[in-house]
């Protein structure tokens, strides 16, 4: 009885913190919104210029550089854009995102993975592989 | 006397805790929609970097991509987020025409930037790098084309809410309704990043 009261003085003050009336997520200021677009500029400009530029002679640096880039703007955009914290929703939109996140790695991974494999065991394209053919 | 105190007490944590409940909900489902739209384009991605190398002797993205232009594109997004952003934060302060203007601004950055990937999907279709020439071009199609569909989609529904505010203002429901639309326009702008480092940067190195 009391946990429940205290659940809904809570959520009652979480309202009231973000004081806006509807949504649970936050709202962005001025500010963070100028700070986001700032760094997502700059995110987006040196992955372009690394390219565009071929700054480096690898293109393996080149490629691990711009996804970790990336990786870092799409935190930002979540941060600064999507009010994404881990308070908002009580939790849940957090909860969703690190689901879906794992979901993503799984996917990826799995797909990459087993097609790969699939790829070099299956294909059969040279002579020699053909003649070991059972 | 005290069951009555009790059955007060329940009575307002009852009202607390279901006015919470209906403030938050379309929120937080708007969310979980697009964590689904999440994993659809994760699929779509996790299919171009299997196909994303099958030319079938075709053209690769390193004779076909324009990066100016792409980054143009990427420029205009990134601009349409930021005036959406300035929108909410009028709608945030009851301004019933500066949320107007730019969500206007917003709508030609949106457009900019729709003309600009159908210029580019017409100009690969001209040359003969349509999508049925090779997996790599059907997969970047879909990929691309099912990014363009969102943001046109969102355009109709920024339309849409435009008339909706000017006839009605700024009441809950539109207020929430721009909400959903913001989430829905910068997770546009994510899965973006996700198509121009590895569909088009990575494709042209």
């Amino acid at each position: 009885m009391s946990a429940a009261h205290d659940t809904a003085h809570d959520a009652h003050g979480h309202g009231h913190e973000h004081g806006h009336g509807h949504g649970g997520a936050a709202h962005g200021s001025l500010k963070s919104y100028l700070t986001g677009f700032i760094l997502s500029v700059i995110l987006t400009a040196i992955p372009f210029w690394l390219v565009m530029g071929h700054v480096f002679e690898s293109r393996d640096t080149t490629i691990f550089v711009i996804v970790g880039f990336a990786a870092v703007q799409v935190v930002v955009h979540m941060i600064y854009f999507l009010h994404m914290n881990t308070s908002s929703e009580g939790g849940w939109n957090m909860i969703a995102l690190i689901f879906t996140t794992m979901l993503l790695v799984i996917i990826l991974a799995g797909s990459l993975w087993v097609m790969y494999h699939m790829n070099a065991n299956m294909m059969p394209t040279a002579s020699h592989d053909m003649r070991d053919m059972p | 006397m005290s069951s009555h105190a009790i059955s007060n007490i329940d009575r307002k944590t009852f009202f607390l805790r279901e006015e919470h409940h209906t403030e938050n909900g379309t929120m937080l489902g708007f969310w979980l929609y697009l964590m689904s739209d999440c994993l659809i384009f994760c699929s779509l991605f996790a299919m171009f970097a299997l196909f994303g190398h099958s030319y079938a002797a075709g053209p690769s993205g390193k004779d076909l991509f324009d990066l100016e232009l792409v980054a143009v594109n990427t420029g205009l997004l990134l601009l349409s987020s930021i005036t959406y952003g300035f929108a909410m934060l009028q709608m945030a302060q009851g301004k019933k025409s500066g949320t107007l203007i730019w969500l206007f601004i917003t709508l030609i950055f949106g457009a900019g930037f729709l003309g600009i990937e159908l210029y580019e999907f017409h100009h690969l279709i001209h040359e003969g790098a349509g999508p049925q020439r090779s997996a790599f071009l059907s997969s970047f199609f879909t990929l691309v084309g099912t990014h363009g569909a969102h943001v046109f989609f969102g355009s109709i529904w920024l339309v849409v809410l435009m008339v909706q505010v000017a006839k009605r203002g700024l009441t809950e429901a539109n207020c929430r309704r721009l909400s959903c639309l913001s989430l829905f326009w910068h997770f546009l702008d994510v899965v973006w990043i996700g198509v121009f480092t590895f569909v088009y940067l990575m494709g042209v190195l």
